[in-house]
């Protein structure tokens, strides 16, 4: 066998720092790229939010107060956390749940890229989506219905919102190592639109049934929508730290979830 | 035999004879179907091996285990003589697979681009986009090429990182007579460049074209291994055919052929060796016409293999 030393023997190639952050970069790039060109992302996760908001906030009720606050800066806190569920849920989800079951995982994963990458690129997707729909909201709500924030604060609920992705990321991540390749879109549409209105994210809190406001205590949607409410002088006013530890919870849960997800794939053949 | 054995290793730029990857005692069952059954099978450094079976056989399950994307239920499945999982021994190997759905909306570049930098040393764009014959199609979103072109993709992707060991599982499948035959050449071309190759295919011609070494595969087991001029020898050697008086029944008494047939206005006749039968059939027919004498094609060597392999006992489906 000394023959076969030299082809046997492994040159140990490791990465460079570096070279591993180059592939997280190039990876998020591309993932970044390939839904930005898919319509169907860029329409369901930009334009409903937005249009939401324009008939709702600045067409219908522009003039209207709640709780104080005025209709087009609450509805920027309730819109933002629904534009930051979808583009989250959508992002890590429906990519993941059609990469598995089409195959398109498996070639990856034989490849030599680190496997966190693909995660981390749609975690980043998620936020950097979230990013941009917030900030057309804050554009939409100054240009057109009167809003009025301080900088200090526009950047604050932006950057709440945002952090707010990671727990639906999270529940993603869960979902699309659940769903089929089909019928992924559907699940999240399930889960994502109710969860929305039980959360007071379309109606505010409380114009919700009482058993909905009871049930909406449960729901993570419920709890970052309150954060951001906070931060423009809205909502019910709870203590921050509670809704960042419900957040935290689910996040972990969802985490465990799809972990056990990631440990099965690795035992099992698809398609 | 030896002799080509030898020929076809002396062909090889390495010919060491070490052993890349290796399923040892390899089973691997998807609940109750049991897709290999304690399969030993073989690549070394410069070959190109072909793992040939009909669809189910268990040749892609037999890749994913070498890719390490799946763990067997027993034996052990060795990469490089370690575990295919082993970040250190993807970076050495490629792989094409049969997929589903590829992103559609990035463009052949950057879907190079990205696996690419996943490896340490990958080749340059350009010599993957000319290895593949991608060129023209640089810019063009996946979802816009034609099966081929696709193929040639996955294919760039598979060889981009300049791997020593490249795993081909159905690399021409779907495709028409053209577009097969320009993989082939870049397979080729890869081949001479020193790569070790595992194809996995259901064309005969294609292992029978590209393969050092051909093993054949049927309901999870290895049931024949050896170069192509080896599988070829272990059915009854020689077809012949012509156009002679005689009857099919007078031409079953030769001794030496094994089966004959009417076909169209000829009888075609399986023999172990040409001469003694030709011989025969002159002698009893001098009028026979349009004779013809021909190797015994993999194809049929395969359809013998498979079908011993079922009547030694087997359970079939």
């Amino acid at each position: 066998m000394s023959t076969s030393a030299a082809v046997l023997s492994n040159p140990q190639i490791d990465r460079s720092n570096s070279h591993t952050a180059t592939i997280y970069l190039k990876e998020a790039k591309y993932e970044f790229l390939k839904n930005l060109r898919l319509r169907v992302y860029t329409a369901s996760v930009i334009s409903f939010p937005l249009m939401f908001y324009v008939l709702f906030g600045l067409v219908l009720n522009a003039k209207e107060v709640v709780g104080g606050t005025g209709v087009p800066t609450y509805l920027i806190a309730t819109y933002g956390t629904f534009g930051v569920m979808g583009a989250s849920l959508f992002g890590t989800a429906s990519g993941l749940a059609a990469d598995r079951g089409l195959g398109w995982l498996q070639v990856k994963r034989a490849s030599p890229m680190p496997p966190f990458a693909y995660f981390t690129a749609k975690v980043a997707l998620s936020m950097t989506f979230s990013a941009i729909v917030v900030s057309l909201l804050l554009v939409l709500g100054i240009s057109f219905g009167g809003v009025r924030m301080p900088i200090g604060e526009m950047a604050k609920l932006i950057g709440t919102l945002v952090a707010g992705s990671l727990p639906f990321s999270a529940m993603g991540l869960a979902i699309g190592y659940f769903a089929g390749p089909n019928s992924a879109p559907a699940a999240i549409n399930l889960i994502y639109l109710p969860l929305s209105f039980c959360s007071g994210l379309w109606v505010p809190y409380m114009f919700l049934p009482k058993l909905v406001r009871q049930i909406a205590l449960a729901l993570p949607p419920y709890h970052l929508s309150q954060l951001a409410l906070g931060i423009v002088g809205a909502g019910r006013h709870e203590p921050a730290a509670t809704h960042w530890e419900v957040l935290l919870a689910f996040t972990l849960i969802c985490l465990g979830v799809a972990r056990i997800g990631f440990q099965r794939d690795q035992g099992k053949l698809y398609g | 035999m030896i002799a080509a054995l030898e020929a076809t290793q002396n062909m090889q730029p390495v010919s060491s004879g070490a052993v890349v990857a290796s399923l040892e005692g390899v089973s691997k069952n998807y609940g109750e179907v049991r897709a290999l059954r304690d399969v030993d099978f073989t690549v070394c450094a410069g070959q190109v091996v072909a793992l040939l079976g009909p669809n189910g056989a268990g040749k892609t399950t037999a890749v994913k285990l070498l890719l390490g994307l799946m763990p067997p239920n027993s034996g052990k499945a060795r990469v490089f003589g370690g575990d295919p999982t082993n970040p250190q021994n993807r970076m050495r190997a490629g792989a094409m697979l049969q997929v589903g759905r590829v992103p559609e909306t990035l463009r052949v570049r950057e879907h190079i681009d990205l696996f690419s930098s996943y490896y340490p040393k990958p080749m340059p764009l350009a010599e993957v986009l000319a290895a593949a014959g991608l060129e023209k199609l640089r810019d063009r979103k996946f979802g816009d090429l034609s099966g081929g072109e696709r193929q040639r993709t996955l294919f760039a992707l598979a060889i981009c990182g300049d791997p020593d060991l490249l795993f081909l599982d159905e690399p021409t499948v779907g495709l028409d007579v053209e577009a097969r035959r320009a993989l082939w050449e870049e397979i080729r071309r890869q081949v001479e460049r020193g790569k070790t190759i595992l194809l996995t295919t259901h064309y005969l011609q294609e292992a029978d074209a590209l393969a050092d070494r051909i093993a054949v595969i049927n309901q999870g087991e290895i049931i024949a291994e050896g170069t192509p001029a080896e599988i070829k020898a272990q059915t009854s050697g020689k077809r012949i055919r012509c156009i002679t008086a005689l009857s099919v029944a007078s031409v079953l008494q030769i001794p030496g052929v094994i089966d004959a047939k009417q076909d169209r206005e000829a009888v075609e006749i399986q023999a172990a060796e040409a001469e003694s039968v030709v011989r025969a059939l002159l002698a009893r027919d001098p009028a026979l016409s349009g004779l013809e004498i021909m190797a015994a094609g993999l194809e049929e060597a395969f359809l013998a293999l498979t079908r011993d392999n079922g009547r030694n006992g087997n359970r079939q489906n």
